[in-house]
């Protein structure tokens, strides 16, 4: 595989992986803007672990997962309390202050970024992100999956059913944290350098609008989001400077044709009934 | 003396923030919808007036006065394709998120547009006034940051004066109590609505402007720093009010000039967003008092 294909695929798989922290909490209706945050936690405590502690590398990828996914825990209540308008603003803040602490704190490289040593290559990010993708398909397939699309659809219907919407939303919420964990740890190891100049709340912005393209209401969404956002612009390299453009322009047409996204359960639904009605035609014919 | 003079510096960042918290607080406590393309018409505010004036050698007032009316057409286009839009197809704009979503891409399509046509520098801008300062004793004042306080204390005083007093004024009360009441009683929403994006757009093009001549620079990223500011002043006052706003702008600025007197610059964004998060989870109707607005919507 030449290496400019492998670059944009490592590119794509790690916003997929990024796309998945804001997809679940997204799934029950949390806008999750300070996702760069947890990222960032990931990535430094990955990279403190390898390098100062020279553990291996899946113990310290585990072990950044789970300081994020605690730290989320924590944060989760709070910022759960809020809603709408407010929550935007709550999870910016969150993304602003972890960035806004890690870049004073020297043992870490300060503002001058902190280099990793241990070295992440395509096939295992690939397997991770196909792991996440498998986990968050299966987890949506359960009764937490449709609970947090209850919760999505209408919170107070789903309160009466018995549903604990708190419990639900903190989950997703920390689940989601332990994942941008995980992408953090990937991107820190692959690109042998973090600096809190890639953890930028226009990184959020980003992964929220991609998220939101691909739609929210099925897990297959992000695939298709973070293709729109990693892949497309390559296509269109020769204008560079356009593809922001083409980008936002893009965003603007799909949430005024599309507003749930490209992928929607009642386009997955038509496009299960069109196989099911082709298949006995194409029997019917032999 | 020293204080003194940080103070004034202060009180004059914090106008700037002031306007622009208005220009967010104002569509916020009305429509319910944080807008995000702010930052990015304020940033024309400032690159158009610069690109006039440096390129086209036109005379200062003129280029500003271009800039402001471009900046109001981008409100206007933002109100078409975020707000309306989500009106006529689902009867409550702010139900869903995509005004919110589509308000950020065109935030990237305003600065995209910008960095195509001038590039990512820098940009000197050029001042209107030979010596731009004003000596009393050993304090200096800027005249563009005397300017922009007056400036930003007389707009604010006379929209809420509108708000208070006029038809208009009314109108965008009643809107914002209950839009589907509004339109029961006879308001026409769609005549209304668009005069508040008018009024935004004007408040964050003039912030550019301003901003611009302050500092005596422009670039498509200006709007990012100071929209972080102008959102905590906006959260600082309570979201929807008006004069909330202007304090929380006036109060942010001697923040800022002080933590960095006293801390440090690279303790400044830790500290505000942390405040800032406090005060959402805390008192999420501000530090000055109870708005009722927002309603858990977006």
């Amino acid at each position: 595989m030449s290496g400019y294909l492998s670059g944009v695929l490592v590119a794509y798989l790690l916003n997929l992986i990024i796309a998945y922290a804001v997809f679940l909490p997204g799934a029950g209706g949390i806008l999750n803007l300070g996702v760069a945050g947890f990222v960032a936690i990931g990535a430094y405590a990955s990279a403190w672990l390898s390098n100062e502690m020279e553990w291996p590398l899946a113990v310290t990828i585990l072990l950044s997962m789970g300081v994020s996914a605690l730290i989320g825990l924590a944060i989760s209540f709070p910022i759960l309390r809020t809603r709408g308008v407010y929550m935007v603003l709550a999870t910016i803040a969150f993304g602003e202050v972890v960035v806004g602490l890690l870049i004073n704190v020297e043992a870490i490289g300060g503002a001058a970024g902190y280099p990793v040593f241990e070295f992440i290559d395509l096939p295992v990010i690939a397997l991770c992100t196909l792991a996440v993708v498998l986990f968050v398909v299966w987890l949506m397939s359960t009764r937490f999956g449709l609970a947090l699309r209850a919760i999505h659809d209408d919170e107070p219907v789903a309160a009466l059913f018995g549903v604990s919407v708190r419990g639900v939303r903190v989950a997703a919420f920390t689940i989601g944290a332990a994942i941008a964990g995980l992408g953090g740890a990937l991107y820190g190891h692959h690109y042998a350098y973090v600096d809190v100049i890639y953890f930028t709340t226009l990184v959020s912005i980003y992964t929220l609008l991609y998220v939101l393209i691909g739609g929210v209401q099925t897990p297959w969404g992000p695939i298709v989001g973070a293709a729109v956002f990693s892949l497309l612009p390559e296509l269109f390299r020769g204008a560079t400077e356009w593809r922001y453009v083409f980008f936002a322009a893009v965003i603007i047409l799909i949430m005024a044709v599309r507003p749930e996204g490209i992928i929607t359960r009642a386009l997955l639904l038509r496009l299960k009934r069109r196989g099911t009605i082709a298949a006995p035609t194409k029997e019917a014919a032999q | 003396m020293d204080v003194l003079q940080q103070l004034i510096s202060g009180l004059m960042l914090g106008s700037l923030y002031a306007l622009l918290a208005v220009a967010f607080t104002l569509v916020i406590g009305v429509l319910n919808f944080l807008n995000f393309s702010i930052p990015g018409i304020f940033m024309m505010g400032g690159m158009i007036s610069w690109g006039l004036m440096s390129q086209t050698n036109m005379v200062w007032w003129l280029a500003m006065a271009i800039a402001l009316a471009a900046c109001v057409v981008a409100s206007l286009l933002v109100e078409r394709f975020t707000y309306r839009f989500m009106k006529m197809r689902f009867g409550d704009a702010t139900e869903h998120a995509t005004p919110l979503v589509s308000s950020l891409g065109f935030l990237i399509l305003f600065q995209g547009l910008v960095l195509i046509k001038w590039g990512p520098e820098m940009q000197y801008f050029p001042s209107p006034w030979q010596d731009p300062n004003l000596r009393i004793g050993e304090l200096v004042i800027g005249l563009p940051q005397l300017a922009s306080l007056i400036l930003a204390l007389v707009l604010v005083g006379g929209l809420s004066l509108l708000l208070a007093r006029t038809g208009l004024g009314r109108a965008i009360r009643a809107i914002a109590e209950s839009p589907d009441t509004a339109a029961m009683l006879g308001i026409r929403v769609n005549r209304i609505v668009p005069a508040v994006f008018i009024i935004s757009g004007l408040l964050a093009g003039l912030a550019g402007v301003l901003f611009s001549l302050n500092y005596l620079q422009a670039s498509p990223r200006m709007g990012d720093e100071i929209a972080t500011l102008a959102i905590s002043a906006m959260v600082l006052g309570g979201l929807g009010s008006v004069w909330g706003a202007v304090i929380g702008g006036l109060f942010l600025g001697l923040v800022q000039v002080m933590v960095i007197q006293f801390f440090g610059a690279e303790f400044l964004r830790a500290i505000l967003w942390g405040l800032l998060l406090v005060i959402i989870v805390v008192r999420p109707q501000g530090v000055f008092g109870g708005s009722k607005i927002s309603k858990g919507k977006f």
